[in-house]
């Protein structure tokens, strides 16, 4: 979210207070003057991660300590994890293939890129997934597997993330 | 320490010319190829063998066979270095048997008998108080047994990572690096001697595959099998799929994996990123342990070759003398 409040001392703790108030994690915090301005109005860009429902409350507690609100943008999907698919993926219905994912809710197919050498070659395809959390995105490769396993496409997983 | 090898391939072959050349307290007593056999209580002259393997393509007296070599020579310790034969174990893991009730300790590069029986012989070697070891069976000259068992005693192993095959890693890195098809990666390894005439053992999996279940009944001795294997090859990749992966800065290995508490085993090719430390070029091979204390350790080293494997071989050799034959 971008903020604006007043550049005076202690006024950007202030503003990052309410964020751990309602339980949100800072991943974030940029913070850059424009030398030519004589305002006296700080604008701040934080990136940031909040429980579910909490946002509303984050912002009502921002407004109390005077700081506005210019833009919030909401990411929903924070996992990312690319796979590749190898076969013949026209001909076993590629949109079916993708719509298996996006119809879930939890995770969806984000980014296809795909060659097609020849008619009746197989195709490699990279399937970048999104997903809410990590064990979504778990059983979104679970579910890739079992139509790479139908339809007699190779897939081809990312290596886990070390803990 | 006397010992005797049966087999004299590359392995054998590389032993006998690392023990003949250092000075290491060695002396060889018994030798057995396929169809011949020489035993000498005073030594045998290794470089006068070899010249006659090379020669006549066999080694000693066609009337002694590995057998008698196994029950005749005076040894401590039996180097089993026969081919490895993954569905029967065999001649191996009768060699080994039999050394062992014998009381002789064994040391061994067979994968065969070792992905097989490893649970038995290990009791069977306690029984008779003497050791089993197999270093040279997983990661060639990486010494990842001696590492588990000495330098990470006291950890809980949680998993394990490898590049256990050199040949798919050759083909891998060289579609990658120059955007070969498989076939023509497959051609290539084989000019190069990577590959045998019938890669199959190598290209679908099956060589990693009995090397984790190596690595996983050493580690944890629950005694999984080569069925238990999740198990895909690299024979149907694409140089598309490489060049997709290479656009996000990633590249394509075949890699075995264990992880007993999600109840994995598994070979694969996968996506990893290109700064990943099992990211290793042409032939090499590289081990990840992953533990409760030391956290992430890998190894990097050479995964096959004469004198690599001989290096793992003579490593046992000592660690058995230092530890059992010293103080007898």
């Amino acid at each position: 979210m971008k903020l604006e409040m007043k550049d005076s001392p202690g006024q950007l703790v202030a503003a990052l207070k309410p964020i751990s108030d309602v339980g949100g994690n800072i991943i974030a915090v940029i913070h850059q003057r424009d030398p030519g301005s004589t305002d006296d109005i700080l604008s701040v860009q934080i990136v940031l991660e909040l429980p579910k429902g909490r946002l509303d409350d984050l912002i009502l507690l921002l407004k109390e300590q005077g700081v506005h609100i210019q833009r919030i943008g909401e990411e929903r999907l924070m996992y990312r994890r690319t796979v590749i698919m190898i076969g013949h993926l026209m001909h076993t219905d590629l949109s079916d293939t993708v719509d298996r994912i996006d119809s879930t809710g939890f995770a969806e197919i984000s980014e296809l890129s795909m060659s097609m050498p020849a008619v009746n070659e197989r195709s490699s395809s990279r399937l970048t997934i999104k997903s809410i959390t990590k064990l979504d995105m778990e059983k979104a490769i679970g579910i890739l597997r079992t139509v790479a396993r139908e339809k007699d496409l190779l897939l081809i997983e990312p290596m886990e993330e070390t803990s | 320490m006397k010992i005797a090898i049966l087999g004299l391939g590359a392995v054998g072959r590389g032993v006998a010319e690392m023990v003949a050349a250092k000075d290491l307290g060695i002396s060889v007593t018994g030798i057995a190829d396929s169809t011949s056999g020489i035993i000498n209580p005073a030594g045998i002259d290794i470089p006068a063998i070899l010249a006659k393997k090379q020669k006549q393509g066999f080694c000693g007296d066609k009337h002694i066979s590995a057998g008698e070599v196994l029950r005749k020579a005076e040894y401590d310790t039996l180097v089993e270095v026969t081919p490895t034969n993954a569905v029967t174990g065999e001649p191996g893991l009768g060699y080994i048997r039999q050394a062992i009730r014998q009381k002789k300790h064994v040391v061994t590069s067979n994968k065969g008998p070792i992905a097989l029986a490893y649970k038995d012989l290990r009791r069977l070697a306690a029984k008779n108080g003497v050791a089993l070891r197999h270093e040279a069976t997983v990661g060639g000259a990486i010494p990842i047994f001696h590492m588990l068992e000495h330098g990470l005693a006291g950890n809980e192993i949680l998993a394990i990572f490898g590049v256990l095959n050199g040949t798919c890693n050759y083909i891998l890195t060289r579609m990658s690096d120059e955007g070969l098809t498989y076939e023509q990666a497959l051609l290539e390894a084989r000019e190069m001697g990577y590959a045998e005439a019938d890669p199959t053992y190598d290209v679908q999996g099956i060589d990693a595959a009995i090397k984790l279940v190596i690595l996983a009944n050493t580690i944890w001795g629950n005694g999984v099998r080569l069925e238990d294997v999740d198990r895909t090859g690299i024979d149907l990749l694409t140089p598309d799929a490489l060049r997709l992966a290479d656009e996000e800065d990633c590249t394509i290995r075949l890699i075995a994996e264990a992880i007993p508490k999600k109840g994995l085993l598994r070979v694969a090719p996968r996506i990893i990123e290109k700064n990943h430390p099992l990211v290793v070029e042409g032939t090499l091979n590289a081990i990840t342990i992953e533990t409760d204390m030391a956290k992430e350790i890998t190894l990097i080293g050479k995964g096959a070759g004469s004198i690599e494997t001989a290096s793992a071989i003579i490593g046992d050799l000592l660690f058995i003398r230092d530890c059992y034959v010293k103080r007898a």
